[in-house]
């Protein structure tokens, strides 16, 4: 009886023994699938602000990941909304939207409509405005605006200024 | 050391080692089928005929095939659609039966629905099954990811992106399996590990489990009769063959199943060479490009119906409901509350159904494929609410049931 | 015991099919739209009224002024003026050499671009005179006769010293009509030709440098980058390509790409030469095909007929 406890208690022992074992070396197995040093450290895009044309979608590319860029048109900043201002990025005199341009729903690129001034996502038929806020569902919000800093006519993807920051600490993006 | 004689023969010298003879009987000459089955019960057998027609083609692609986002395309679409002496026909199989894999399990599903063979000491062998299923989705995407071709990419990102959770926002999940922002050569390099390494080990000893979990209840029959296999085998094994219920494995069924297989491989075959575009998508054949999606995303056709489910509802709700819809199918001996393991056809409202269930799988099929707009979103809608109140009215429907 | 297998195959058959109706030839039915063939009649085009005399459009094509400024006919021994990078330098894509024009191109849609080239390259959305965006072909306004016959004559030169229409190979076709403005890297094609076989990697890199640049100024005067056609036959459908080719703006309004002009037998050959180029091994799988459904059909032959033996004394 006393010997058999003890068998079922260093059984036991040797059980945890190997389970902080296991353990370990999940820790090791999930780090080994984390992003590279080298992937995490290519993260900053800088753009010029003065060549973009007025009222037209450019692409630009930061993280792999497309960035729109519009213009807005003198038609378009009139028209804002006091939520699209939220949104709106100044720099100098000229309004931009700026945004991740990835589906905030299932991240496909949606594309744009300039007669429409819209967006439509070819996945799951989400829609949004010009100013990236959503007019159709399944995308539960408007695009997200990648972390960004104003330099002069400049400005720096991947590196968050005030101007980013208040954006986040008001909810205005994730 | 168990004692050994000197070997009378090849066979006997086997025996005294492995025991050859018994493990024939078990596994073949005695293992005893019922004879009042139809073709249906030839499933499995087909599946194991694919599977090995995947792992065969999968070996000769692999010896190819560059897991590398710079050559990956070049070694599917040039190398071994160009160069390789009959590369193609291994791709053509492989996309093909990647593809045929699933009608066939989806058969093998509706037919043990159908005939209740999830019921009481079944419920091991829908388990398996059901394993099976979510290691062979697996398995397929992981595939898919590997031409590298704009579906892939696409559909990378966007399954990969259903890992955020929705209203969680774990982005650093995603970036976590993807180690990437995008998919890129990790992703690539880890999915293809998954693929030809992890999961068909998984695969393989699940099929070992489902084989394992078939061999003491065994199998159903198709008028939910239940059999005395003890004495309907030694009426057998007296001589009476045709008086006997049962009959061998090998090779009385074996025979029918091979027959199946040979009819099964004309419209296989018949696929591979002249109708493969279903399997092979055209728009994979255009290399990734991060930055423009097709026109028209989409998953393999098996994927349709629980994209569906995915797609009509806002994120949260559509990812519960999705969730829903991955778990659901392994509950069913639990949610199936009549104890009557006979066809659907003598179970009343059950039979209603089932023939529900099955057609409006299909209607999220077509919907999952067709563009979400007006009508097809109207219909997919409620496409998705009737599958989830069909499960949810499940157990109701079969509590009350009459013994048939 | 009624055998209900042959109900069981029709129910299980017709679901299959159903669902394949579904989502392949209906589904895509509807993502796609439908573009009709004209069998490129160019009806759009006015028709020659004129028949042209070969040898007075020679003299029109070659005069010191016209065609030859920027065009090179090697056939008649006439070399191009700069080499391909410096010509796209200059005019945003490499003038065609126009040895084999006559065959090629259209007669309708041949005279109706020396005179109006915008018109019938379908691209005038893309160039505005006022706005000072002129197309980079000057039109011809006539040498002083009938502006017509001197077209027809011209076109006749054209269509004069070209190949038969027999010995214009696929390849050629491909080349002359698409390829200064598509690479086809499984062909080893770029814009500029194709790409020889160096012994050293650096003459190599600087017939690489030489392509990037090409593709430089052709992106600038595209709008982006035509894409590479090797993969083009299996990632679109032949009546696509076909229709594609007829007129790009009526599959992808607004699309850079100029109406080629093609007749339709030349239309045919370039995509025979993307089949090779995307489908290389499509005679062999369909010699296979054929063998080993024969093969098939024996073999479940022979495996019905050993069940029916095994399964004579289990009755």
């Amino acid at each position: 009886m006393h010997n058999s406890s003890r068998r079922g208690f260093m059984g036991k022992a040797f059980g945890a023994v190997a389970g902080v074992g296991v353990v370990g070396s999940l820790v090791a197995m999930k780090k080994t699938w984390d992003p590279l040093p080298s992937v995490k450290a290519a993260g900053f895009t800088t753009l010029d602000m003065t060549i973009y044309p007025e009222g037209e979608l450019i692409t630009e590319k930061w993280r792999g990941k497309p960035i729109f860029v519009l213009k807005k048109t003198a038609e378009m900043i009139a028209s804002q909304t006091e939520s699209q201002k939220k949104r709106d990025v100044v720099v100098g005199d000229s309004h931009f939207m700026i945004a991740i341009g990835l589906c905030t729903h299932l991240g496909c690129i949606p594309g744009y409509n300039a007669a429409e001034k819209s967006f439509l996502c070819a996945c799951h038929g989400g829609m949004f405005n010009w100013a990236g806020e959503v007019t159709k569902v399944p995308p539960p919000r408007a695009f997200d605006i990648p972390p960004f800093k104003i330099e002069g006519n400049k400005m720096i993807l991947g590196e968050a200024g005030p101007e980013y920051q208040a954006m986040k600490d008001s909810g205005i993006t994730l | 050391m168990a004692h050994f004689t000197k070997a009378t023969s090849v066979k006997d010298w086997l025996n005294q080692r492995l025991a050859v003879e018994k493990v024939e009987k078990v596994m073949a000459s005695e293992y005893w089928i019922p004879k009042n089955i139809n073709f249906l019960w030839a499933m499995g057998m087909v599946l194991a005929i694919t599977f090995a027609l995947l792992l065969v083609s999968g070996i000769f692609l692999l010896m190819y095939y560059q897991p590398d986002v710079k050559d990956a395309f070049y070694s599917v679409n040039y190398t071994i659609m160009r160069d390789v002496d009959f590369g193609w026909l291994w791709r053509h199989v492989h996309g093909v039966a990647a593809s045929v894999v699933f009608l066939i399990i989806y058969i093998h599903m509706f037919t043990g629905i159908y005939y209740g063979s999830y019921k009481k000491g079944r419920e091991m062998i829908w388990i398996s099954g059901m394993l099976l299923f979510v290691t062979f989705s697996a398995e397929a995407f992981s595939g898919y990811m590997l031409p590298w071709g704009q579906m892939s990419y696409w559909a990378g990102m966007v399954i990969t992106n259903i890992f955020s959770l929705g209203g969680l926002h774990m982005d650093g999940l995603v970036e976590w399996i993807r180690g990437d922002y995008v998919p890129a050569q990790a992703f690539l390099a880890r999915f293809f590990m998954l693929h030809v390494l992890l999961l068909p080990l998984a695969i393989m000893g699940l099929i070992g489990l489902h084989f394992a979990a078939l061999r003491l209840p065994h199998v159903n029959n198709q008028d939910g009769e239940e059999i005395d296999f003890d004495a309907e085998s030694k009426k057998y094994l007296a001589g009476d063959k045709a008086g006997s219920k049962v009959m061998r494995f090998a090779n009385d069924f074996m025979s029918k199943d091979m027959m199946v297989v040979g009819i099964y491989l004309i419209f296989f075959f018949y696929l591979v060479f002249f109708q493969y575009g279903f399997a092979l998508d055209p728009v994979n054949f255009d290399p990734a490009d991060g930055l423009k999606t097709p026109a028209h995303i989409y998953p393999e056709w098996y994927f349709l119906w629980s994209y569906e489910i995915l797609r009509p509802f806002s994120v949260n709700i559509g990812l519960m409901a999705f969730g829903f819809a991955q778990v659901i199918f392994m509950l069913l001996p639990w949610l199936d509350r009549s104890p009557n393991a006979v066809p659907a056809s003598r179970r009343g409202a059950f039979a209603v159904w089932f023939w529900l269930l099955l057609i409006d799988m299909i209607v999220l099929t077509a919907m999952g494929k067709l563009p979400p707009e007006g009508m097809f979103s109207t219909i997919g809608l409620v496409a998705a609410l009737a599958f989830i109140v069909l499960w949810v009215a499940l157990p109701f429907i079969t509590m009350n049931e009459k013994k048939a | 015991m009624k055998n209900k297998e042959p109900l069981i195959l029709v129910v299980v058959v017709a679901f299959t099919l159903l669902t394949y109706w579904l989502v392949e030839p209906y589904a895509h039915s509807v993502m796609h739209k439908h573009v009709e063939s004209e069998n490129f009649a160019y009806a759009d085009l006015p028709a020659l009224t004129k028949s042209g005399d070969a040898a007075n459009g020679k003299v029109l094509v070659t005069g010191a002024a016209a065609c030859i400024g920027c065009h090179s006919i090697t056939k008649d021994g006439i070399p191009a003026g700069m080499d391909a990078v410096t010509a796209a330098g200059s005019y945003g894509v490499n003038p065609p050499d126009l040895s084999n024009a006559g065959v090629i191109y259209d007669a309708k849609f041949l005279a109706d671009l020396i005179k109006n080239p915008a018109h019938a390259l379908n691209v005038a959305h893309k160039f505005d005179a006022a706005k000072g965006q002129m197309h980079p072909m000057i039109a011809f306004a006539g040498a002083g006769g009938d502006v017509d016959q001197e077209v027809a004559d011209m076109v006749a030169y054209l269509q004069s010293i070209a190949v038969k229409a027999g010995e214009l190979t696929p390849k050629m076709a491909f080349e002359e009509a698409c390829g200064r403005c598509h690479s086809m890297k499984y062909e080893n094609w770029t814009q500029i030709g194709t790409k020889p076989e160096y012994k050293f990697e650096k003459e190599s890199l600087a017939y690489d440098i030489k392509v990037l640049e090409y593709q430089e100024a052709l992106t600038k005067y595209m709008g982006k980058l035509p894409p590479d056609l090797s993969m083009y036959f299996r990632s679109r459908n032949e009546h696509f390509l076909s229709t594609f080719i007829e007129n790009p703006q009526s599959q992808l309004a607004g699309t850079a790409m100029p109406r080629v002009g093609v007749t339709a037998e030349a239309a045919h050959k370039v995509i025979e030469h993307m089949a090779d180029a995307g489908d290389t091994k499509r005679h062999e799988r369909e010699s296979v095909g054929k063998n080993v459904m024969i093969f098939i059909i024996i073999f479940a032959i022979f495996a019905l007929l050993w069940k029916k033996q095994v399964w004579r004394d289990l009755h």
